[in-house]
């Protein structure tokens, strides 16, 4: 079938927010690329001899399979459960009866529709930009199987009714289910138009449906690319040099290749790999290698030099964001002037799979087997290594153990290393790369360390008049293939996304911002919730400040501010009231101070408050008892993935707010695992409450905006606990000063 | 050669001695549902039972495996808390990206059939080597009860 739904009109429907929103300027895709075995639900349905694939998303076999094919990476956020449940929803098929299987790369059928010609998971689009996709690619397929039974039955399509993946005809008692019709649905036309359910006819939709990759992921059956094994499949360790910048200069490998089991050694752009039929011994051969590395373009600075570089360039005023009225003007003149900054660490993503990627050569081109998430970027860039064209570069889009955004690399580099490996040995054998967690922990793409500084001025009633906020870092952008896009008049949009569009009504307002990519070789990265990680904090806690010394209530100084934006408004006001802000927090039971803190966001057109419990014992160590968090992001698709997604950003982020920390001394990551870059453990995880807006909006994510909010507020219930403001991330041991 | 019984069965690797078990099951023998996270058995991915104990095979040679019986994800179902478990995993959606979950039963299954009724406290306690960068902690303590609930 060469059916295919258009949706010309839905990319002028969903407007651009303030989050990842990419249109790509790279070479299409183009050209019919052979549907590939996904991992879906790895191995628990064999496909179907025959079926009825009306268009690219769904496929219903005569065994009465329906098999829904998802265009974005499944690494966590339960995008396979909320795809499904949306096309499921209109074709009225039984929950029980669907599977989900990762679509290929093919930027003509699977493009993200808020990203122009480019296919991709990101910016917390995927529901959002599928929304009305997945459910008309669903509504065809009902509507097809609908004229094919009413033309075996001879009776009229709207007697026919659907449930459940039953079509039935009431009068004369008949019944099939989809897989008896498949193959007479096969040769019908398409239906020029259908309908759309009204949302009061939902049945999946809102509803609980339980995830689709559940069963695979508590059985040990589910395929992540750690686990491919293809016949003569050679495993790749690689040494790369201590110092970003760093080159080799030359390589005694003699030692490498008397270990036993190895089986090459090549040097490539990014280091020295060795090859053998195994990890352990790839690694043994890894140990033995003597290099010299080249380090005269290496980087030798650190955090702590770059924090004072940027201390200074705070000073100064940088390229402008947003600027409402006169804000320098006023703030010159202001009788009561506040002042603060705040110091953010680079950060790793150090999601549990370790990054990893297999490739093989073949007489068409080339296979990728990956945790795939950025298809567009990746078939450009691997081609470009391999001489090959973007579309003979063909992926496999399998589960991912975690990205947290690092699989989604501008420079493809973890690809690019492996198609590297591969034409080095010419081809030979397939490659499964594999980065130890020491490789992934120091191997860069990290969120940017930055700098912000904010003052503001507030008039007699304690009403901020004058804000500006300058931000001091790198662009993530800068030098990739989304530059054109991302960078205007010398800001990097998601550098500044979360503070430039401040939601406070205050007259005089100005964010600008300074980016210092010359001033180092740390390559940085997005990642979960991008400028949010870092401007929610800033603005956040800085209101916060400004709330006390207006001597008002925290959320009552927020929602006099918020009168132009009700969904900030509506979130902060549920999150209040449910976390019972109105009254006093109950003393902490074996003593120690508590505390309550407050915050409120807007990432990714999500909107997300959350009120953070403390108990802060003498000796300054504290516990995150309680977060309450209210989220408005429009039609809840799948209820309990939204809570299980506000839960784990809640978690996600307490880990980095706590001690997450990279540091460079030197030019060196002086972290390494786990034991020195910590991570929450469930002892440290809070009770969460999520309570979910009841909207009628357009749906907007969930995979990220439920881990802004969580750094301020509890940052500003350690100040109400204990009177000490923190203003540098990680919270570390600084109350215990 | 090195000999050991895995999931019931016997099985024979020729693989060296200080080969960590975890690359003996996963690339030795083809059972991939043990995860490779750390390789300091810091994050728990690789856990397996080990004459029933919970051991990092990250860190466990394999002459440390040599005529014990050996458990993994693939065979905890044989357990009856492990079938319990993985039903409490399903019953709550435990999981997101799911590539620690194969170490965090393993964990559970263990802590259950030493402590059947286990406190937050014997929770917290006995899953604080198993981390989950998604944080599903809140879901992983509730499956713990109800999997308990559910033998008892």
């Amino acid at each position: 079938m060469k059916n295919r739904i258009e949706n010309v009109s839905r990319r002028d429907f969903f407007k651009a927010g303030a989050g990842l929103t990419l249109a790509l300027v790279l070479p299409a895709a183009r050209g019919a690329a052979a549907r590939v075995g996904g991992p879906g639900i790895a191995g628990a349905v064999p496909v179907a001899a025959a079926g009825f694939e009306p268009n690219a998303f769904v496929r219903i076999g005569t065994d009465n399979t329906v098999r829904v094919f998802a265009k974005h990476l499944e690494m966590g956020q339960g995008t396979y459960t909320g795809l499904a449940t949306l096309l499921a929803e209109e074709l009225d098929a039984g929950w029980e009866q669907v599977v989900v299987e990762g679509a290929p790369a093919d930027v003509a059928r699977y493009n993200n529709l808020l990203w122009g010609p480019a296919q991709g998971t990101g910016g917390s689009t995927a529901i959002a930009n599928s929304f009305e996709q997945m459910r008309h690619a669903g509504a065809v397929a009902r509507a097809m199987l609908v004229q094919a039974a009413a033309a075996r039955w001879k009776v009229a399509a709207d007697s026919i009714v659907v449930r459940a993946g039953v079509l039935s005809h009431a009068p004369s008692g008949r019944s099939a289910r989809f897989g008896e019709l498949a193959e007479a649905a096969s040769g019908l036309p398409m239906p020029a138009t259908v309908m759309l359910k009204d949302p009061k006819d939902f049945t999946l939709i809102g509803k609980h449906v339980p995830r689709k990759d559940s069963a695979a992921k508590t059985t040990g059956r589910a395929v992540f690319t750690q686990d491919v094994k293809l016949p003569g499949m050679l495993v790749a360790v690689v040494a790369h040099p201590p110092r970003f910048g760093a080159t080799v200069r030359g390589v005694d490998d003699k030692a490498a290749r008397a270990v036993a089991g190895v089986v090459d050694v090549v040097r490539i752009s990014s280091g020295v790999a060795v090859l053998a039929g195994d990890y352990w011994t790839a690694r043994k051969g890894r140990e033995a290698l003597r290099i010299e590395w080249n380090e005269s373009a290496a980087w030798r600075g650190s955090s702590v030099q770059l924090f004072e570089d940027y201390r200074k360039l705070a000073a100064t005023p940088g390229a402008i964001a947003r600027k409402d009225g006169d804000a320098e003007g006023v703030l010159g003149k202001a009788e009561k002037l506040i002042e603060a900054e705040f110091d953010f660490p680079y950060l790793a993503h150090a999601a549990m799979e370790p990054l990893n990627c297999v490739m093989k050569l073949d007489a068409n081109g080339c296979e990728v087997w990956n945790g795939e998430q950025f298809q567009t970027v990746d078939q450009a860039t691997v081609a470009a290594v391999l001489g090959l064209k973007p579309e003979q570069v063909k992926l496999n889009m399998l589960f991912a153990g975690g990205s947290f955004g690092r699989r989604a690399n501008p420079q493809s580099d973890y690809l690019v290393e492996t198609a590297h490996i591969v034409k080095a040995i010419g081809g030979r054998a397939p490659v499964k790369l594999v980065w130890s967690r020491e490789d992934d922990m120091r191997g860069g793409y990290y969120r940017p360390l930055y700098l912000h500084r904010l003052r503001a001025a507030l008039d007699a009633k304690g009403m901020p008049m004058a804000w500006s906020q300058r931000i001091v870092g790198q662009s993530i952008v800068l030098g990739s293939p989304f530059e054109s896009m991302m960078i205007k008049d010398g800001v990097d949009a998601t550098t500044v996304e979360g503070a430039a569009n401040l939601p406070y009504a205050i007259p005089n307002l100005m964010v600008d911002s300074h980016t210092t990519n010359a001033l180092t070789k740390v390559p940085v990265q997005w990642w979960r919730s991008v400028g949010s990680t870092h401007t929610a904090f800033a603005t956040e806690v800085f209101l916060d400040e400004l709330a006390l010394a207006a001597g008002e209530d925290p959320v009552s100084y927020r929602l006099k501010l918020l009168g132009a934006h009700p969904r900030h408004a509506g979130v902060l006001r549920l999150a209040a009231d449910k976390a019972g802000w109105s009254r006093p927090l109950a003393d902490a039971s074996k003593g120690g101070r508590r505390g309550r803190g407050v915050a409120v966001h807007e990432s990714f057109n999500s909107f997300v408050a959350q009120v953070v419990e403390v108990t802060v014992a003498a000796d300054g160590n504290f516990k995150v008892d309680r977060v309450v968090c209210a989220v408005d992001c429009g039609i809840a698709v799948n209820p309990d993935v939204i809570r299980a997604q506000m839960e784990g950003g809640i978690g996600f982020a307490l880990a980095a707010a706590l001690s997450g920390e990279i540091t460079l001394k030197d030019g060196q990551v002086e972290q390494s695992n786990f034991h020195d870059y910590t991570v929450l453990r469930i002892n440290e995880m809070p009770v969460v409450e999520v309570h979910i807006m009841p909207s009628a909006a357009k749906p907007s994510g969930v995979g990220e905006p439920g881990v802004p909010p969580l750094a301020p507020a509890l940052v500003n219930a350690l100040h109400a606990a204990t009177g000490k403001r923190i203003r540098k991330l990680p919270i570390g041991e600084q109350l215990k000063a | 050669m090195t000999t050991f019984i895995l999931n019931g069965q016997r099985v024979d690797t020729d693989l060296s001695d200080d080969t960590p078990l975890l690359w003996v099951l996963r690339d030795g023998l083809d059972l991939t549902g043990t995860k490779f996270g750390c390789g300091m058995g810091l994050c728990g991915a690789c856990t397996v039972h080990l004459d029933g104990e919970p051991v990092r095979s990250c860190s466990t040679p394999l002459s440390a495996a040599a005529g014990k019986k050996i458990t993994t994800i693939e065979g905890v179902d044989a357990v009856r808390a492990g079938k319990a478990v993985q039903a409490a995993w399903q019953k709550f959606d435990v999981v997101q990206c799911g590539y620690c979950q194969s170490g965090q039963i393993m964990s559970a299954t263990a802590l259950l059939v030493a402590n059947p009724k286990p406190s937050d406290e014997e929770i917290d306690a006995a899953m604080g080597g198993n981390i989950c960068r998604c944080a599903t902690y809140v879901r992983i303590r509730a499956a713990i009860h109800e999997a308990s609930s559910a033998l008892a």
